[in-house]
């Protein structure tokens, strides 16, 4: 599985496509498996199996299995292991943030995105422009992920889930500290925290963590591996205990984490009168909330939420922002009014839902 | 203000009866005064100041935020209170200014002048968070809306205060916000406050369903009986100048009714039935429906469905508390004082002589004309107890009507129940087609339900957000008090009160009723009351 490719650069490209100065719409297209880097001859994120694929990240909607080759952080490369075994990738070649690599005829390092762990974004340069394709990414700490490095450049391909300014997720503390504040006000009722298995459910124990909650959590059995995975790279999280085979009256009062999905189904079913709690930068808007049955919206998100992506458009600097999957119309107007050109950049595939 | 706006928010997620009690309850027993009277005002709507309208608050956003970065937010949020609370831009000095507290935010509204609101609205939310944004212009547009009546407000207060909620109510409406002396009762450091003078609402006397084995028990002899009337009950109060019609639950509905407030031209406390009727005929349920939860009607809704009043009780004639006797002698009270006043828009809801239970029983399977929910029986010498003491009254509802649905879509429930599909859209054949008729999410047991969120799992062919669209395959006997026109509905017909009667899991989907069996028993507006 890892295998190192010996020489991951690859072959020469045509004459075309080595001019002095190129813009990046020519050398970056959008093609119905996902964003393409022509002389790189390798797709980011595809949402199919492809020849040479760079993943940004490890959720599902980013790393899809049957690629050939894949290049991402070691992090990356391990829930994708983990995930899909072997339909993970034929051959893999890890790389270290900031470690420098040329795929064809173009440069590519991968920088921190602050969003999960082993999350990057990839910095492209060719043709005499420098672009960055943010992946997903968020600005404020996370002791499970390094932070988001933010990195000068000329196009910056920016996610935008949280693109409208009605999106600011406030402190994380705070939030957990509702999570904790139900518990002593319902302590015989179970607390069950919609999470999802990669990311929000590391941080949203490790924010546990921090704010002095040092009793057992109790996981869903989806979730495991990845904890298991996370703390195997450093990340301590305390003592974790199985919620699937505990016994009824253990989880009374338990705090437990599920996947969101099984926090408001059967799966639940299990636990007394529980307090359903979920954590995700939806739960900023009420009805929303209350569409998918949560009695305490936790606002912990993995992704930017407004003041984030608009800083972040300061931070980079870069005359040319392309917006992908989200709310792109509200992020591109406001790049516009700041002298930004923008554009939305229609890539399907992606889900709004873990977030 | 920021105590508030956390009660407000976990109000607002919180599913279940018990659990809002539980909340309000801990404000009540954590919060100083006045901020938790002010709170409980706000809650049982007995707050006045001068509100802000909904333009005026578009108003101060617009001079914010960039007008189309508002515009795809609102089309996004849905809501205008929450689009303002979550988009308002704070400023880094926010931190440095304290969130006013929800007793400096009353009085301020209390003795502003009108132009002033804005200013100090605006100045409000540059300190407050978003949670407390929201709170502030649920508390400023006069309408909070999260799922939590006068009564529930009250009944929490009873529970934080190991108080009889009958109290509560007796002494409400003597009290005015924020309630100081309530609060000083319910910690034990002050007497009962005194009970509500003028125009306040005394607690209501309710009764108990008849269960066929409560009958053989009872004597038919010590029981009077009255037909029970599909409206809803009202208090009405006229006391010192003063004039009021209370729901059952004492939320004042006064400001709905002018047409029966107008003519109260009296001093008493009576119990009655609201309704609309046309020149003493009792228009259907659905009628009415059309001037509940309004604080003002138009001239056409008066004209349309005129408000009518069916006298059932006396509780105060004049000064003198009527409460104590029996209810035969208040029934003469009553009979006395109606003939000597005459009041309009009221009659008295004629009493239903019997012999024995057959014939009762006989009577009620021949009401089924409108108007008409079954009967009252209450004990002869009961006096009038507020709440549901078990024994002197009960209500005896006439048969229901049954109909066999074909369940076609499924939602999932709340609290307890959300992991299973609970609430079922029924139809009827129509043609080849199925119409929906109904809603219906309980009347199965717990066992039962098991069964159904399976079944609808398992029949799946559509999904749209929490609702499932399911195969034609299952029957449902659904039981319903009666069914009426309705524009509302593309079946033109609503039921009301429908519960699942049985589950035919042996029946076939094209044995099921059709529409035009259902609109057979729409009860017609001609019906004599």
């Amino acid at each position: 599985m890892s295998l190192r490719v010996a020489r991951p650069i690859l072959g020469g490209m045509p004459a075309a496509l080595h001019p002095e100065r190129l813009p990046p719409d020519r050398w970056i297209k959008v093609l119905p498996e996902g964003l393409y880097v022509e002389p790189g001859g390798f797709h980011i994120d595809p949402v199919r199996g492809v020849e040479r694929a760079v993943i940004t990240h490890g959720h599902s909607d980013h790393a899809r299995p049957g690629n050939q080759l894949v290049f991402a952080t070691p992090g990356t490369l391990a829930i994708m292991a983990q995930r899909m075994g072997e339909a993970a990738a034929v051959v893999t070649r890890p790389l270290d943030y900031g470690e420098t690599i040329r795929i064809g005829a173009v440069t590519v390092r991968l920088v921190p995105a602050g969003h999960v762990l082993g999350s990057a974004q990839v910095v492209m340069e060719y043709a005499g422009s420098r672009v960055v394709v943010s992946g997903d990414y968020k600005r404020r700490a996370d002791r499970t992920c390094l932070p988001f490095e933010p990195v000068p450049c000329d196009v910056f391909v920016t996610e935008a889930t949280f693109g409208l300014p009605v999106f600011r997720h406030p402190p994380d503390l705070g939030e957990v500290g509702k999570l904790l504040h139900s518990l002593t006000l319902f302590p015989e009722r179970s607390h069950v925290v919609g999470v999802y298995a990669l990311g929000k459910c590391q941080r949203v124990i490790t924010l546990l963590r921090a704010a002095g909650y040092d009793g057992p959590i109790h996981l869903h059995g989806a979730l495991e591996p990845l904890c298991a995975l996370y703390e195997r790279h450093g990340v301590a999280l305390g003592e974790l205990r199985p919620a699937t085979v505990a016994a009824k009256e253990e989880l009374k009062g338990a705090l437990v984490l599920a996947p969101p999905a099984a926090a408001t189904d059967r799966w639940a079913r299990r636990l007394t009168d529980p307090v359903v709690a979920m954590a995700s930068g939806w739960m900023r808007v009420r009805q929303r909330a209350r569409q998918r049955g949560v009695e305490l919206p936790l606002i912990i998100s993995d992704h930017a939420d407004w003041d984030e992506l608009t800083q972040t458009l300061e931070d980079v600097a870069a005359p040319e922002v392309w917006v992908t999957h989200g709310r792109e119309e509200a992020l591109v107007h406001h790049a516009t009014q700041r002298g930004i050109r923008a554009r939305a950049l229609a890539l399907i595939g992606f889900e709004e839902e873990e977030a | 203000m920021n105590r508030f706006a956390a009660l407000i928010d976990a109000l607002v997620f919180m599913p279940s009866r018990n659990g809002k009690i539980r909340l309000l309850a801990e404000h009540f027993a954590t919060t100083p005064d006045p901020e938790r009277g002010w709170a409980l005002a706000a809650l049982t709507g007995s707050l006045s100041f001068r509100e802000a309208k909904p333009a005026a608050i578009r108003q101060l956003v617009a001079a914010r935020v960039d007008p189309e970065l508002f515009a795809l937010s609102y089309d996004y949020v849905g809501d205008l209170a929450e689009t303002v609370a979550l988009i308002w831009p704070e400023r880094p000095e926010r931190s440095n200014s304290l969130p006013p507290s929800l007793n400096e935010v009353v009085e301020a509204l209390q003795s502003a002048k009108r132009g002033q609101v804005m200013d100090l609205v605006e100045g409000w939310l540059d300190t407050l968070d978003a949670s407390g944004r929201f709170a502030l212009l649920k508390l400023i547009t006069g309408s909070l809306r999260i799922g939590v009546s006068a009564r529930l407000a009250k009944t929490a207060l009873a529970e934080w205060g190991t108080l009889d909620i009958a109290d509560v109510e007796e002494v409400w409406h003597g009290l005015t916000p924020p309630y100081a002396e309530l609060f000083a009762w319910g910690e034990g450091r002050a007497e009962r406050p005194s009970a509500g003078h003028g125009a306040g609402f005394r607690p209501m006397m309710l009764s108990h369903p008849l269960e066929e084995e409560d009958m053989a028990a009872l004597d038919a002899g010590s029981y009077c009986a009255e037909w029970k009337w599909d409206g809803i009950r009202v208090q009405l109060v006229a006391r010192d100048g003063q004039r009021r019609l209370y729901s059952r639950t004492g939320d004042d509905v006064s400001g709905g009714f002018p047409d029966i407030v107008d003519h109260m031209v009296f001093d008493a406390v009576l119990d009655g039935e609201l309704l609309v009727a046309r020149e003493g005929v009792v228009a259907p349920f659905n009628d009415l429906q059309q001037r509940l939860n309004r604080k003002t009607v138009t001239a056409a809704m008066l004209r349309e469905g005129p408000g009518w009043v069916r006298l059932y009780d006396i509780l105060f004639d004049g000064d003198e508390d009527l409460r104590g006797l029996p209810f035969t002698e208040r029934r003469a009270r009553l009979e006395r004082w109606f003939e000597a006043v005459q009041p309009r828009r009221m009659d008295l809801s004629p009493m239903v002589p019997f012999h024995g239970w057959e014939e009762l029983r006989a009577l009620r399977e021949g009401s089924r004309e409108n108007g008409i929910e079954g009967l009252m029986l209450k004990r002869c010498d009961s006096p009038y107890l507020g709440g549901r003491p078990k024994g002197p009254w009960f209500k005896w509802k006439r048969g229901a009507l049954t109909l066999d649905t074909v369940l076609m879509y499924a939602q999932r429930g709340h609290g307890k129940r959300s992991s299973f599909y609970s609430d079922f859209t029924f139809g009827v054949w129509r043609g080849a087609e199925l119409v929906p008729v109904g809603k219906a999410y309980f009347g199965f047991t717990d066992a039962e339900l098991v069964e159904l969120d399976r079944w609808v799992r398992n029949h799946t062919t559509r999904k749209y957000g929490p609702v499932r669209e399911v195969s034609a395959g299952l029957v449902l006997e659904v039981a319903f008090d009666s069914v009426h026109p309705s524009t509302r509905h593309k079946s033109g017909l609503a039921m009301r009160f429908p519960r699942v009667h049985r589950i035919r899991w042996d029946k076939p989907a094209a044995e099921a009723d059709r529409h035009e069996t259902l609109a057979r028993m729409v009860v017609g507006r001609d019906a004599v009351a």
